[in-house]
């Protein structure tokens, strides 16, 4: 049965809110009242809902379920420590600046819930507005990002499209005067820009934590019990959890997770790489992806420059790439940046990337009843994390896809119904 | 590392000798440069500056040994506190001696003072501090210390919503930070490199040494790569004996003989940075920095790619500081680092020095100390009975031992004195002035390279340190990276790795004669933190993280050891905690009451130390970031004054200027009216163009192509479409049949490579057995295309006499292989991608300007023009061929009107996937042609919207792909991708373009507005 946690937290101090005020006024106590972010539980034997994965994805859907939809009994069961995956490890990017009518909106309304976030959940996540450009170094480029951008724009969201003069005025760092491909000009999102991700899981299981969700980590999911094409529990490394529902949101090992209830996702495990430099004073004021290399790159608060290109290009569950792709992204970076070149490049790592066959996710129902999908996330899951919680915890909740998911369908390989945004086919690495 | 109280005849050498001025150095003026011993060449003194002011150094001295030597202390600002920071370590895991060095364009902030080799002129300058590195106001961020702890910034800064980008942000991204980057592009270069050996050795300390030589002495190719500027590591360091010679002696010796090994490539300045799979080791060579500039043609640095059967890990240790409180005062150092001072460079760290170590490492130190001259005022040790051989030395020396800890450390900006608290009268405060306490808390082996392809160390009770877990294949460990302590340990350990790891590649080893050395002892006692209620007591220097900051972590539940990496910054600054994670990890455990294994360790990831991005792209940059691809036909364009335009890595003639043209478009309408009312020749050399011949070839394009290819006629072309295997079009082109067995194709420019790779794919993996070899010729061949009604009269004239090209001999759609000029190869095409009377002719590259050249002369009295891209592309779009605007990835052939070419009776790649039911909706947006109703402007990119509609995505009907200002029927035609498609023709619809401020009416017509019925393209 259910065991107190040492560590588990009293409702009063669930109410400490975090605001300068608190912090000033625990400061003075030698700042000895500040209690754990999230319980540490036991996992009780039964829940409502049982979400596997303590990533991004997963803990707001926990928040959402029990914010929205009132749901009461909810766990997040994590193999790891919250976090690990790749809402730990990506490059903070936020923006909405798609092409397909599938993706705007649902992308938007992400965008909608990151600048509401930090006064919903009470947690700083540092979201950043400070604009995504998109360069284009040819008239194709252009006609491309104009059309996207008018696709925005037919969906109320912001776009502008500048020429190189304007983006010389908003970055004169880059290279325009010897470039191997001039910039001619970029789409830029004003509204697009950063979040500190790891802000991102702490927030959001801090919040679901004070509304009852138990987060429990260091526990693997080693099952999937189906009984009648329904699935009931699941076995873990702590027990076995029997659910009314589970939903997977499992990001690169989804294929893994869902093979224990006997599902083939069309989905390919990918390693990418990111990288940050050395803390430098304020150098790149926006978020920048090249056109003409596979390069982009932003600067945390702290001073670290955020930058990363392509998947390595096989499959690997393995967190870790090679050095082609390292040298490539260099080279993309200092042909964008020149001054990048006497900069340091501090750490590199890698994550596990979900690559559907479109480049486009799935949050739906699957074949099996009660066990629900949210996966396929390609290289882009971390700037849905909100929308992802929202409307999988919606389509879970309701038994049915929201309106903004209904195209992510887990069958719309099979029918056709693609969301190809690059036109780059099932192929992940070249999406 | 750990030294035996013997008396050492390397030591007496420079025991007590007095400080004695020569002329020779001005630096030797100093008081802190002892005049004998180290590795420093006195007889080359060297000019420097810091923060403006000059000073002298030495060769072989790094800048800190240097700004040491000059007594300066104070070197830098810690990074949230701005607390002031002196030189902790000599070697590449200092945290506190960051300065921005060199200036201008090669200015690199965040360099180590204790890794830059001392040159002449060397300029460097303090950090992320305002007005000085003396006097920063930023400190007053100390005084806010308990409100701004870990993580505070996840708590604030929320309110109103709209001041996080407005106030908060930008206020935080200026106070953070380091260096400044130098904002210019970098004059220096760069070069990769690539080698193989048998074994690589990474470090050239006692194992790494040893390694080498066994390995090299039994044939191995070898690699033996260090970080620093001389070979030796610790050997360099320490005041030892081998052999009854100084250590550094004999090591020179080893060097000698390994230099004279054929097989082994020495890289010193040359830090391997990072492991990856199959046995590859990436490594950074500084080879100009030590320089003010690199020489002519001398690359700044070097990447090296090694690929190695075997490696031995030899990167040694690294030393822990105490963690006690204000531990980061200037003076406050590591012992192996007083050391390295003392016995390589020559420089006394201080004057009157506590030496407080929980290890047996504490032994050297005192005994080095004392022979350099320095006091020793105080021997602080924790441990009790255990300290026994740490007791005999400062008796020795005549110094006083305490069992104890030293609890803070007094002083500003440079260490005035330690409080010390002993075992024996907690009560009882014991204070000793010094300038310089030699601290250790023990060693943690360099275990990152071991663990970068995901191997968890694992952790030593007895050594209390991590040892290296699982391996990467092929890597063994030596020496202190692998928890042996002790030089004997060391050489031993090395001798053995490097002898295995010759004899697994195949070379019998050697014996090497263990030289003799004393005994030594390397006890420890953990101590992870000193409990101490005042002054702050630094874990992680650079990031400001504290033992309260851990503290708040654990409380706040971020107790998993990365939890307490990212909430406290822990390990995350330019050192990646080399000195800190240790501690920081094992304080969490103490805090939890867990042990230090379940604790658990962050993952090491690449690079072992930071790597200038430059270095990684080597020469791709500027210019050079891409190969250009130039045209056979390039020069005599560039002749006609062609501008030109990026094409993937080509370089195209986007259109053919004179003088007298208001714009571009003035060029491209003159070049369309000449092709379409006489002649023009366009080069088109940048298509792709594979050569595939087989008994197979004709089934192998069967199942490639859409439309069926067995059944062509040789000497014919045929157009061809080619699916993705998930059914939307990949790519358009022409096959010819120049033989029974023998096949040209050509792909569109951009998808050359792809349309390769698939035809790779699809053989090697597909259908192996089919009997067909071909091979992209893209380069072998220039094509030109010939178009317009005069285009065969200009042709006549070059093709040789025997070859008969009348319409009714070589007519529309014919293909074959003809001479021209007298007897050059050619091949010829009669297709056309203008709609004009055309055709294609091919020559091998080589001929290809003078061919270029001949076409324009014989065309010249028939008023030939050269036309660019821009042309064809008007001619194109005036014809309604689809182009890579409308084959972009996202339309199907029924999308594009191409059906018809879609064959239903053979299978296809494609064919399959391309029947799935919203592939065949009938709402799917549909190739059509349009033209403007009015004079607006119209831009590619433009979505279609009913008239009266609002603009919304529900009433997005689809967009213009492509538009272009006929001159032939002078108006606007444009083709795009409608809803509906061909049903709509005749129907308004507006061209919407927000982003460009632009709303225009447009006509949905066919999509071929120029001579529909193909007459002309027959003629």
């Amino acid at each position: 049965m259910v065991l107190p946690s040492s560590h588990s937290r009293a409702g009063a101090v669930a109410d400490l809110r975090y605001s300068i005020l608190s912090l000033v006024a625990q400061s003075f106590r030698g700042n000895t009242a500040w209690r754990p972010v999230w319980r540490e539980p036991e996992p009780k034997p039964a829940y409502d809902v049982v979400i596997v994965g303590g990533g991004g994805h997963g803990l707001s859907t926990a928040y959402y379920l029990a914010k929205e939809h009132g749901i009461g009994s909810i766990a997040v069961v994590e193999k790891s420590w919250i976090g690990s995956g790749n809402v730990g490890r990506n490059t903070t990017v936020i923006r909405s600046n798609y092409l397909d009518h599938a993706n705007i909106p649902f992308y938007e309304w992400s965008l909608k819930l990151w600048e509401g976030l930090e006064q919903d959940i009470n947690y700083n996540a540092m979201v950043s507005q400070r604009g995504v450009l998109m360069l284009y170094h040819s008239d194709a480029q252009r006609d491309a990002l104009a059309r996207r951008g008018n696709a925005m724009r037919l969906n109320g969201v912001d776009a502008e499209l500048l020429d190189r003069d304007a983006v010389r005025r908003l970055v004169p760092i880059l290279d325009f005067d010897n470039a191997r491909f001039p910039i001619h000009g970029g789409l830029l999102q004003p509204r697009g820009g950063t979040v500190r991700h790891d802000a991102v899981a702490w927030g959001y299981a801090r919040a679901a934590d004070s509304r009852g969700v138990d987060i429990i980590q260091n526990c693997e999911v080693t099952g999937i019990t189906v009984e009648n094409g329904r699935a009931v529990a699941v076995e873990t490394t702590r027990g076995k959890l029997h659910a009314r529902k589970i939903g997977l949101a499992c990001a690169g090992n989804s294929s893994r997770v869902a093979a224990l209830a006997g599902l083939r996702l069309p989905i390919e495990s990918h390693v990418l790489q990111a990288y940050v430099s050395e803390g430098i004073k304020p150098l790149v004021p926006n978020v920048i992806t090249f056109g003409a290399g596979h390069f982009y790159i932003s600067q945390s608060d702290k001073g670290g420059l955020i930058f990363g290109g392509d998947i390595d290009g096989y499959n690997s569950y393995a967190q870790r790439g090679s050095t082609p792709m390292i040298e490539d992204v260099m080279e993309g970076g200092v042909s964008l940046i020149p001054t990048l070149s006497r900069l340091r490049m501090l750490r590199s790592w890698g994550g596990i990337m979900d690559m559907s066959m479109d480049g486009s996710p799935i949050i739906d129902k699957t074949p099996i009843e009660g066990l629900y999908l949210n996966a396929g996330w390609c290289i882009g899951g971390f700037k849905a994390t909100p929308a992802a919680g929202w409307c999988f915890a919606h389509t879970i909740a309701r038994d049915a896809p929201h309106e903004l998911n209904a195209a992510f369908r887990l069958d719309r390989f099979a029918a056709g119904h693609l969301i190809d945004e690059r036109g780059a086919g099932a192929q992940p690495n070249l999406q | 590392m750990v030294d035996a109280a013997s008396n050492k005849p390397a030591r007496a050498a420079a025991e007590f000798a007095p400080v004695r001025q020569t002329a020779a150095a001005p630096s030797a003026a100093s008081p802190y440069r002892l005049a004998t011993g180290g590795i420093v060449d006195r007889s080359a003194p060297l000019l420097f500056s810091f923060d403006g002011r000059n000073y002298g150094g030495l060769r072989g001295d790094t800048l800190a040994s240097a700004l040491l030597a000059n007594g300066v202390r104070l070197v830098g600002r810690s990074f949230k506190y701005h607390r002031p920071r002196g030189i902790l370590a000599a070697g590449s895991e200092e945290p506190n001696a960051l300065v921005e060095l060199r200036e201008g364009a090669r200015r690199e902030p965040n360099t180590r003072a204790t890794v830059a080799e001392l040159y002449e002129g060397l300029a460097a300058v303090s950090q992320n501090r305002w007005p000085s590195l003396w006097f920063d106001c930023m400190a007053v961020n100390s005084l806010f210390s308990p409100i701004i702890g870990a993580g505070f910034y996840y708590k604030t800064f929320m309110w109103p919503a709209s001041f996080w980008e407005k106030l908060y942000e930008p206020m935080i991204r200026r106070a953070a930070g380091l260096g400044r980057a130098a904002g210019m592009p970098d004059p220096d270069t760069y070069e990769k490199a690539f080698a193989h050996c048998d074994v690589l050795v990474i470090g050239s300390g006692p194992a790494g040494l040893m390694a080498a030589l066994a390995a090299g002495r039994a044939g191995a190719r070898v690699i033996l790569c260090d970080e620093d500027f001389e070979f030796g590591g610790r050997l360099l360091a320490e005041c030892r004996d081998i052999d009854g010679r100084p250590c550094a002696q004999w090591a020179g010796s080893l060097l000698a003989e390994l230099a004279s090994l054929p097989e082994v490539r020495m890289l010193k300045r040359t830090t391997v940075f990072g492991a990856y799979d199959h046995g590859v080791y990436a490594a950074i060579e500084r080879v100009a920095d030590h320089l003010a500039t690199p020489s002519p043609h001398m690359p700044r640095q070097r990447v090296w790619n090694i690929v190695a059967k075997r490696t031995v890990l030899a990167a040694g240790a690294i030393e822990r500081p105490l963690v006690f409180g204000n531990n980061d005062r200037p003076g406050v150092m590591l012992g192996g680092a007083v050391r390295a001072y003392l016995n390589r460079f020559a420089v006394k760290p201080g004057t009157r020095a506590v030496v407080f170590a929980n290890n047996d490492d504490a032994v050297a130190t005192l005994l080095d100390l004392a022979a350099a001259g320095i006091s020793v005022q105080a021997c602080v040790d924790p441990r009790g009975a255990d300290a026994g051989v740490v007791r005999a030395a400062a008796q020795r020396i005549g110094t006083r031992f305490v069992n104890g800890a030293v609890v803070r450390a007094r002083g500003g900006h440079r260490l005035r004195a330690v409080d010390v608290s002993a075992v024996a009268e907690p009560w009882h405060k014991l204070t000793f002035p010094c300038d310089l306490l030699a601290m250790s808390g023990g060693w943690s082996p360099s275990v990152h390279l071991s663990s970068h392809l995901g191997g968890r160390p694992q952790w030593s009770d007895a050594l209390a340190a991590f040892v290296p877990g699982p391996l990467p294949r092929g890597m063994s460990v030596a020496g202190a990276a692998a928890g042996e302590f002790g030089l004997a340990a060391c050489l031993a350990g090395g001798a053995k790795a490097g002898a295995e790891a010759a004899g697994d590649c195949g070379f019998a080893a050697k014996p090497v004669a263990m030289p003799g050395i004393g005994p030594e002892p390397i006890g420890i006692a953990a101590l992870w933190r000193v409990r101490a209620k005042r002054g702050k007591a630094f874990v992680d220097f650079q990031n400001d993280v504290t033992v309260s900051d851990i503290e708040l972590a654990e409380r706040e539940g971020f107790r998993a050891v990365e939890h307490l990496k990212r909430y406290t910054t822990l390990g995350m600054a330019t050192d990646q905690g080399k000195t800190a994670n240790v501690n920081g990890l094992a304080i969490m455990a103490e805090l939890t009451e867990k042990t230090i294994p379940a604790t658990g360790a962050t993952r090491f990831r690449p690079p072992y130390t930071p790597v200038a991005i430059g270095a990684l792209a080597g020469h791709h940059r500027r210019k050079d970031f891409k190969p250009t691809r130039l045209t056979p036909g390039h020069a005599w364009a560039q002749e006609q004054g062609a501008v030109f335009m990026e094409t993937g890595l080509w370089l195209r003639a986007q259109y053919f200027p004179q003088p007298g043209d208001n714009s571009w478009l003035d060029a491209c309408n003159r070049e369309v009216t000449a092709t379409r009312n006489a002649v023009g020749v366009c080069d088109v050399s940048t298509l792709g163009k594979i050569d595939l011949q087989g008994t197979d070839a004709g089934l192998f394009l069967d199942r490639l192509y859409a439309n069926a290819m067995s059944s062509l006629p040789v000497g014919r072309a045929r157009y061809g479409l080619m699916l993705r295997e998930d059914g939307f079009v990949l790519d358009d082109g022409t096959v010819s049949r120049l033989a029974e067995d023998h096949f040209f194709v050509t792909t569109t420019t951009a998808n050359a490579a792809r349309v390769m790779q698939h035809m790779d794919f699809c053989h090697q993996v597909l259908w192996p057995d089919l009997d067909v070899q071909f091979v992209s010729v893209s380069d072998q061949w220039a094509q030109y295309s010939l178009a317009g009604p005069k285009a065969r009269e200009v042709l006549q004239k070059l093709v040789d006499g025997q070859h008969d090209i009348s319409n009714t001999a070589f007519p529309y759609m014919a293909a074959g292989e003809v001479t021209v000029g007298g007897g050059v190869p050619a091949r010829l095409f009669r297709i056309s991608f203008s709609g004009e009377l055309a055709y294609e002719i091919s020559v091998p590259a080589r001929f290809g300007d003078a061919v270029i050249r001949a076409v324009v002369a014989a065309g010249a009295p028939l008023g030939i023009r050269p036309y660019g891209l821009e042309a064809l592309s008007v001619m194109r779009i005036e014809k309604g061929h689809v182009g890579g605007a409308e084959i972009n990835g996202q339309t199907t052939a029924r999308d594009l009107g191409l059906e018809r070419m879609v064959s239903s009776k053979k299978d296809f790649i494609g064919r399959v996937m391309a029947g799935r039911p919203a592939l065949l909706a009938p709402d799917r947006p549909a190739f059509v042609g349009f033209k403007s109703v009015g004079d607006g402007a119209i831009g590619a990119g433009a979505h279609f919207l009913p008239v009266g509609a609002e603009p919304s995505a529900r009433n997005d009907e689809g967009h213009v792909t492509s538009v272009a200002y006929s001159p032939t029927l002078g108006h606007l035609v444009g083709l795009g991708l409608l809803k509906g498609g061909s049903k709509r023709l005749g129907e308004k619809m507006r061209a919407y373009d927000p982003l460009r401020g632009r709303d225009t009416l447009i006509e949905v017509c066919s999509p071929v507005f120029y001579d529909p019925e193909g007459a002309r393209l027959r003629a």
